[in-house]
């Protein structure tokens, strides 16, 4: 790799961190797991002139249950993610998303925080972020702390709501309650690339009736999708086939797929469809007690 | 024999390679080293008005700036076309120049303009940002068919139509009327898409020219030393040849696309006596893409002739050849005299023609590339095959069987004369097919599917009996059909004081376990240990003049000339031995690794009798003393291995996504020295030729861009996209060569391509889908499924 000049900053707390931002200004980027910034400098699509490293920040790397969230810090690993035990036996829509994102040497140092703050609508966590209806915890210069609803976060292509001097520090995810299930399934050419297009589903049941949807879809537009017709279907049904099937091709209506080398816009207008078909078909069964 | 021929000893070269310990050319440094960086043309066909390097050879760090004015006053031709295949009217093939750095049109995306050469690779790489390049952008043409037409952008002045050559062969009277008289005939047309090879090492080089020594030192990656040497001393940049020394140390495999003396590492060569300084380059992946020959590309009509009993009378195939925007060394001889050849595949067809109009695009140059030609033949052979047996309403295998040469062993009974100049040389087809139906439960497969569909599930069955033609020989013959080099290979055995064994070997390993193979076979010959013998390779200043690795022929044709100075040790040992026992070497047998008097139990060992060679106190009289013979083997013929691969898919309705559920390999590669090794060739070479069914495929738009140039676009298969693969094997030994070895590198590549489409086509059957076209990705297979209204 053979990137830019640039100035490698490697602060011990996160206050020193955001104070660089602030007094560098524009041209200094935050660096966390490296595997979607480092890339983009080696093709000179991206010549930042300070990279502030994070990874050292060790108060940024937890995944725990605290006031009725599910809190992940930003420097979590996708590997930590993929083996905790915590997620897999709560959280399993989590490990799904995890484990189909790139390959193990990449998810050993990938960041979940840098996986939604990249802003790219490829990236495999922001869907599955909308359909948990997370909150972004960003700090920013002089202590100062904000809450951003997932659905105001991602404004466009590698655009998000973080400013330049603030820093992504937790994901809060509410905790399910007992009848709820979710799951992400992805479609991809091989392991390791991004999807031709994926579908985050979660369901939350009380009395055998969905009473709240959450579906988030991958690649399919200029950010993450959130599918609200769809979701609208399920709610106050007892998810049947048929319904699924409604909500699906809603689903698939809401997509604004592109076409590129990964397929059609008609061809991924179709697997929407399948993959929300099979996402929801998954998330009933695990909310409703099975795997 | 000793005990180590047929046994899965581990590759010796794996110590260092699984310990990253490997020494690769990037891996090595010179004293005032610099580094230089190819600035390459965005676009595919342009003009150049300008070049302005004035900043970039201003700045700091920059030792000095090369643009193709240089090159073309210092009169440095490019690197050369090293087979000449001349028009079928008698025209001589045309030859466009293919200077090292362009000066006036460039004619692909990645035709290097300039060549910046700095203190460090960052200061180079900003530099070279620095280029201002005036282009006047034109037309541009991609497609190998299209390229033909009149008025369709030219690539090179003096190529009219864009025609390097119109060839063909076979008999095309005989095969009109085969199709004139047949009862059926099947059609198809393909394009059988451009890949990049991706060798997981890129190129490099490190260029320094001594003064002092008034000597040139290359250090690069060749899977064949010499021949570079050879290209680049004598053709490219006229140095004596003694005075380069070529050194290809690790080589992070090849796939063909190392085969070439590139003109990027000639000019890094030149200009390091222009600077009188070391300089080091080495590609980055991107470039790789964009430089790196490619394969395959050939756009392809296929028919086959057929009479009322599922009898093949006829094959005829028209073939438009894409070489790319320049001719690579060995481009011309791909779609010919590797791919026409072999389009008997293996059945007695009657009458076959072929004709291939060999073209310049605006494409990265194509050149051989795994399998090279015999994949493309072995496509459209099995493609035909298994669609008039389908059309027919004949079982595949039974339509096969039916059409098969019968066996041969070439030896008691001759070889078998093709239609199309081979004469294969031995073979038991329908062995290898019955083999690989028991293998796979051919029946138990066929009710798995019936089964499957009766529950609306997609499943498929594909076959693939392939020939293949390896260890291309003898040189007579090929220098006949207009190469311009032999096809030899040499080898010597050094046997020192102590019985240790060096070979200094002509074949170079990237990849194939040479270190290991040579060494076996060596070790086994003198019934002495494998630690007791090492492997020489990639260096011109220590190996004999081989002409290096490729089309799957170190075993058969380095091996054999293994194999003459090992007999040549062992009668010269004999002599000594004979000397010592007082007894004529007649009288003598050698086994175990000593010399015995037959009948008794008076014997002297192979370190006994290499000792007193090299300390000759009592020795034969007359004899010179040492134990070291060098051999060069010229094969009588080719080597043709030949098997049956067979492959079971699963079609997801919903998604197009096509899985292999069961893939057996039968090969018969002759002898086998290293059955593991043998395993490793033909797992790489399946996934090879699955990636070209499934996955990969330069994509060019309309202006000639590369559209899917990085490893995030274009896609290559990884290990979960397969299954465990069945190998088995049969054992037809090669009749021509000591060690009866056929070649088993590019086996696999060029048999499952068509396995796999064969078994996606007969899942589709019920969709009435005939042929797609490869890849077979998620989005065609859906669409196939889509357009027929099924869904
Ligand atoms: C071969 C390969 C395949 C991949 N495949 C996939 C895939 O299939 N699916 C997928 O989702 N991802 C994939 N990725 C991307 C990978 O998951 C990324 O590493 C991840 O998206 C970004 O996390 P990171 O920690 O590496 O962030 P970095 O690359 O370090 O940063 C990414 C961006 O986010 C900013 N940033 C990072 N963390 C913070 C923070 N805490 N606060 C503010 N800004 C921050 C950085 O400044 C930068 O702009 C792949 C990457 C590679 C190399």
């Amino acid at each position: 790799m053979i990137p830019g000049t640039f100035d490698y900053h490697s602060p011990d707390t996160l206050d020193e961190a955001i104070k660089l931002l602030n007094d560098l200004g524009e041209d200094a980027k935050v660096l966390a797991g490296g595997h979607s910034l480092l890339p983009m400098m080696k093709w000179r699509l991206a010549e930042p002139t300070h990279l502030v490293d994070i990874s050292r920040l060790s108060d940024l790397d937890y995944i725990k249950e605290e006031n009725g969230y599910l809190c992940l810090g930003a420097m979590v690993t996708e590997s930590a993610l993929e083996n905790s035990e915590l997620i897999a036996a709560k959280y399993p829509i989590l490990k799904d998303t995890s484990e189909v994102i790139a390959d193990p040497l990449v998810r050993n140092l990938a960041s979940v925080g840098g996986n939604i703050a990249h802003g790219d609508p490829a990236n495999d966590h922001p869907a599955t972020m909308l359909a948990l209806n997370a909150i972004v915890v960003v700090c920013g210069p002089n202590g100062s702390k904000r809450e951003i609803n997932i659905d105001d976060f991602f404004l466009g292509p590698l655009w998000t709501a973080l400013q330049d001097n603030e820093i992504l520090t937790e994901i809060k995810i509410p905790i399910p309650k007992q009848y709820s299930g979710g799951c992400y399934i992805k479609l991809e050419r091989k392991v390791g690339d991004y999807a031709i297009a994926a579908c985050a589903a979660t369901l939350d049941f009380e009395n055998g009736q969905c009473i709240s949807a959450g579906i988030g879809l991958t690649n399919v537009g200029p950010t993450p999708v959130r599918a609200s017709d769809s979701q609208n279907m399920l709610v106050g049904t007892d998810v049947s086939d048929e319904i699924i099937e409604k909500a699906s091709v809603l689903a698939s209506e809401t997509s604004q797929p592109v076409g590129d080398h990964r397929g059609s816009e008609e061809y991924k207008r179709g697997v929407v469809k399948t993959l929300t078909e099979r996402a929801i078909m998954k998330a009933k069964n695990r909310a409703l007690g099975g795997n | 024999m000793g005990n180590l021929i047929g046994k899965a000893v581990k590759r010796v070269e794996d110590n260092r390679f699984i310990k990253g310990e490997g020494k690769y050319t990037d891996d090595f440094n010179m004293k005032n080293q610099t580094f230089a960086m190819y600035v390459r043309s965005p676009h595919a066909h342009a003009k150049i008005n300008n070049i302005d390097i004035s900043s970039a050879e201003a700045m700091d760090g920059v030792v000095k700036v090369f643009t193709g004015k240089d090159i073309a006053e210092a009169g440095i031709v490019g690197s050369i076309c090293g087979w000449q295949v001349d028009f079928k009217n008698g025209d001589t093939m045309k030859e466009p120049g293919h200077p090292i750095l362009v000066a006036d049109k460039v004619r692909h995306v990645g035709d290097p303009v300039a060549l910046v050469i700095a203190e460090d690779k960052y200061i180079a790489r900003d530099a070279s940002e620095l280029i201002e390049v005036d282009y006047d952008i034109l037309d541009a043409v991609v497609d190998p068919k299209a390229a033909v037409h009149d008025g369709a952008p030219q690539v090179h002045d003096d190529v009219p139509n864009n025609k390097i050559y119109e060839w063909e062969i076979g008999d095309k009277e005989s095969t009109d009327t085969a199709f004139e008289n047949a009862h059926h005939v099947t059609s198809l047309s393909f394009h059988n898409q451009k890949l990049v090879p991706n060798a997981i090492e890129p190129r490099a080089a490190l260029g320094h020219y001594d003064s002092n020594e008034d000597k040139y030192t290359l250090y690069t990656t060749s899977q064949n030393p010499h021949l570079a040497r050879l290209i680049i001393a004598a053709f490219v940049l006229s140095i004596p040849e003694h005075k380069l020394r070529v050194i290809s140390p690790d080589v992070g495999g090849g796939f063909g696309s190392k085969i070439f003396a590139y003109n990027d590492e000639c000019g890094i060569l030149w200009a390091s006596k222009q600077i009188g300084r070391p300089i080091k380059w080495t590609a980055d992946r991107s470039e790789a893409f964009i430089t790196d020959c490619h394969g395959r590309d050939h756009v392809t009509d296929a028919k086959l002739a057929l009479d009322a009993d599922g009898k093949i009378t006829g094959l005829r195939t028209k073939t438009y050849a894409a070489m790319g925007a320049y001719l690579s060394n060995f481009s011309t001889c791909v779609p010919s005299y590797l791919h026409g050849t072999l389009m008997q595949g293996l059945y007695t067809t009657p009458a076959v023609h072929v004709d291939v109009t060999a073209v310049v695009t605006h494409t990265v140059p194509v050149d051989a590339y795994r399998g090279a030609g015999r994949p493309e033949a072995t496509y459209s052979i099995e493609r035909l095959i298994e669609t008039a047996a389908k059309e027919i309403g004949m079982d595949p295998a039974e339509f096969r069987k039916k059409n098969f040469i019968p066996a041969f062993d070439g030896v008691s009974q001759p070889g078998y004369q093709t239609q199309v100049a081979l004469q294969y040389d031995s073979g038991d087809y329908e062995g290898a097919l019955n083999k690989a139906l028991e293998v796979s439960d051919y029946e138990g497969l066929k009710s798995q599917r019936e089964e499957a569909r009766s529950k609306g599930r997609l499943m498929g069955i594909g076959f693939s009996t392939y020939i293949e033609a390896c260890g291309i020989a003898p040189s007579a013959v090929v220098g006949s059909l207009g190469a311009r080099v032999g096809l030899y290979d040499a080898a010597s055995i050094r046997v020192h004081p102590t019985g240790k064994v060096t070979i200094h070997s002509g074949a170079h390993s990237h990849g194939q376990g040479h270190e290991t193979t040579f060494a076996q076979v060596v070790a086994d010959a003198f019934g002495i240990g494998m630690d007791d013998v090492n492997v020489v390779h990639g260096d011109t200043e220590n190996v004999p003049f081989g002409m290096g690795t490729y089309g799957s022929r170190s075993l058969a044709v380095c091996g054999s000339a293994i194999m003459k100075s090992v007999d040549k040790v062992k009668e010269k040992g004999a002599r000594i031995a004979a000397h010592k026992l007082e007894c004529s070497p007649d009288d003598l047998e050698f086994a175990n690794g000593a010399w015995t008097v037959k009948g008794t139990d008076k014997s002297v060992g192979f370190g006994d009798v290499a000792l007193t060679a090299y300390v000759p106190h009592d020795y034969p009289e007359g004899e010179e003393p040492g134990l070291d013979f060098a051999s060069f083997y010229d094969p009588a013929n080719f080597v043709y291995p030949f098997g049956t691969h067979i492959c079971v898919v699963e079609i997801d309705k919903e998604t197009g996504e096509v899985e292999i559920l069961k893939y057996v390999a039968v090969d018969d590669c002759g002898n086998i020295i290293n059955p593991m090794i043998v395993e490793g060739q033909v797992h790489g070479g399946i996934a090879q030729g699955v990636g070209q069914a499934l996955y990969e495929g330069a994509v060019y738009d309309d202006s000639g861009q590369l559209l899917n140039g990085t490893m995030l676009d274009y896609t290559m298969p990884r290990a979960d996209n397969f299954p465990m693969f069945e190998t088995d094997h049969t054992v037809t030994p090669c009749p021509h060569n000591p060690l009866g070895v056929k070649g088993i590198g590019e086996a696999g590549t060029i048999a499952s391509t068509p396995a796999v489409v064969n078994a996606v086509i007969d899942a589709l059957s019920d969709y009435g889908v005939k042929d797609l076209q490869m890849p077979l990705t998620p989005q065609r297979v859906w669409k196939a499924m889509n357009n027929n209204g099924k869904l």
